[in-house]
């Protein structure tokens, strides 16, 4: 019936199935950018506009405690901005490979199911890269001047780390609400969540009460953390958790990966209830 | 495989207090179309799911092709095809980019993927649409398409889950083309169904399902049989009428006339459809009896199961 041999190699080992099943569906992932690559731009949209608004029109009359330029403490503050709302796109991916079939279809094949997920993982990673690069690039041309070398490596490294522990949230979302309509929604609950961290506004020029749990928001500590790296340490407040900011930004991903990989693999495998 | 394709016996379900199957069985043969008929919420999609690994059962056994659908779920999946409501392709990617992504998938490797991408869009007659995003298909060409998906290593049993709902008459003629395309190269197809006549047109066996269990297992013409294939229907304007209707009716016909007093009906069951129904519509217009409604009736599922059950398929008894 066919003329092609659909004989399958079984030399293989398990983990290079994996491996190149976890390529294809990064493939997949990639693919959908190049055919729909207005995505990116939605999805940078609102960091875009959010930098063009706070900088330049809100720009003079934010001030940054202890002195400094706000721009410093806006850029890095953008970056993790753009990471957090990360998790949306995740989420809505896999809630429209779920709801319309997709993630079954893999599931009835004789590849690796856990590719499904780490393949997402990676696809949304290599995304977070070229968000960042776009989003510095933008804030380079407005006047923001970091320093170069390990430090901006690092910087970058750390944005990455909670990007990554955010798939993971997204995932077990994604597999959660019951239909892509509903993930639209999510914006409604992210956006408050990243306003009430120290992104815009430093936590020390809020209401005592609101300040602490800013500061206390796992993704203020990647803002003030790559400000610091990025050679342009403003806006930084007393309490520990901002003293602490280099090792929280490393320590909330682990604490949120914790949480929510659990989480999600225990989602994925209530599918075959 | 001893010739079975499919056997499952007293397979279980439960979804809470819901038994989804209910000491369910099945047999399908190797190299035949077999059709599981049944309402929404019978129980059709769970077996499937089931026999292709999707969803774990909670009780009884099952095999496809020859292995258990637990302890060799990887085997099955390497021989098993699945399309239908609930597995379906990208649509963002394009027909060709869609199989060549689930041939590699299915580890064939890029060249073989390719190649046997290209074979089965010229099958499944898709080569001019094939670098078009799958969401600018019609109905009939997804259905093709995800056909397409599910035939990349010429499974040996393929579930088609209502292939057909929610499409076109067209659309529906072009996927049963495909599926006995199918079958004549040597596929086992398990195809669940609401349509009798779905059922009828590809299916040499089969099996009415229930309230997750099955309640019958026969021949399309021996299901037919039971529900005694076409009727000629007539309704009167006037009660009074009836008497007559039924006397022109019972002489035309072969078989004994059912009269539905409330309903102002009178049906019996034809052979020679078309003389039976001019021969009735003349007469009746001769003897000058008005006449609301004249029609031939194909038996459906809801006659199946009134008969096999003595109640209608719930959507029915909704409406």
């Amino acid at each position: 019936m066919s003329a092609t041999d659909l004989s399958t190699p079984s030399s293989r080992s398990g983990t290079y199935w994996l491996l190149a099943d976890c390529w294809n569906i990064v493939r997949r992932g990639l693919t959908h950018y190049q055919r729909q690559p207005v995505n990116i731009a939605w999805q940078l949209g609102f960091p875009i506009l959010s930098v063009l608004l706070y900088g330049y029109v809100f720009g003079s009359a934010m001030t940054v405690p202890g002195g400094g330029d706000y721009k410093d403490f806006l850029m890095p503050g953008m970056f993790v901005m753009t990471m957090a709302f990360g998790f949306i796109n995740t989420a809505t991916v896999v809630v429209h490979d779920s709801t319309k079939g997709v993630i079954d279809r893999f599931r009835s094949m004789p590849m690796a199911s856990s590719a499904v997920v780490a393949g997402r993982g990676v696809t949304d990673l290599i995304v977070a890269c070229a968000e960042l690069a776009i989003m510095m690039l933008t804030a380079l041309a407005m006047g923001w001047r970091p320093d170069g070398g390990f430090g901006f490596l690092a910087a970058f490294g750390l944005l990455l780390w909670l990007r990554f522990a955010l798939i993971w949230i997204g995932v077990w979302l994604g597999l959660l609400v019951p239909n892509p309509e509903a993930a639209g929604g999510l914006f409604a609950v992210a956006f408050p969540l990243t306003m009430i961290s120290s992104i815009f506004v430093a936590p020390q020029l809020m209401p005592d009460w609101l300040g602490w749990v800013a500061a206390w928001n796992p993704i203020s500590s990647t803002a003030a953390a790559s400000r610091e790296l990025f050679g342009t340490p403003v806006g930084g407040g007393d309490s520990w958790v901002e003293q602490h900011a280099l090792l929280m930004a490393g320590v909330w991903p682990v604490v949120l990966t914790a949480i929510f990989l659990p989480l999600a693999v225990r989602r994925f495998r209530k599918l075959s209830r | 495989m001893d010739g079975y394709a499919v056997r499952a016996e007293a397979l279980e379900k439960r979804y809470g207090e819901k038994r989804a199957l209910d000491s369910f069985d099945l047999e399908v043969r190797e190299g035949t179309v077999h059709g599981l008929l049944g309402p929404n919420g019978a129980g059709k999609t769970t077996a499937v799911r089931i026999l292709s690994t999707l969803i774990r059962l909670d009780g009884g056994s099952a095999t496809v092709a020859g292995l258990d659908v637990v302890r060799q779920a990887r085997e099955v999946r390497a021989r098993i095809g699945l399309t239908g409501q609930y597995a379906a392709v990208d649509e963002v990617l394009t027909g060709r980019q869609n199989l060549e992504m689930f041939g590699r998938l299915f580890h064939l490797g890029g060249r073989r993927a390719r190649l046997r991408a290209a074979e089965l869009l010229e099958q499944f007659d898709l080569t001019d649409a094939a670098d078009k995003g799958v969401g600018k298909y019609s109905g009939g060409m997804r259905r093709r398409l995800d056909l397409a998906a599910s035939m990349i290593l010429a499974p040996a049993v393929l579930f088609l889950d209502e292939p057909t709902t929610g499409l076109d008459p067209r659309s529906r003629g072009e996927v049963w083309q495909s599926v006995r395309a199918l079958v004549a190269g040597g596929t086992t197809v398990l195809l669940t169904t609401q349509y009798l006549e779905e059922a009828d047109r590809l299916a040499s066996r089969i099996t009415v399902i229930d309230q997750g269990r099955a309640i019958a297992d026969d021949t399309p013409d021996g299901l037919k049989n039971l529900v005694g294939g076409d009727r000629i229907e007539v309704v009167v304007a006037e009660r009074s009428d009836i008497p007559q209707v039924v006397k022109v009716v019972a002489r035309v016909t072969d078989g004994e006339p059912e009269a539905d007093e409330t309903e102002l009906r009178v049906h019996a069951p034809v052979t020679d459809r078309v003389t039976a129904l001019t021969e009735v519509a003349r007469t009746l217009q001769d003897e000058g009896v008005r006449v609301e409604d004249i029609g031939l009736r194909r038996p459906s599922l809801d006659d199946v199961f009134l008969r096999l059950t003595g109640h209608r398929t719930e959507k029915e008894a909704a409406a």
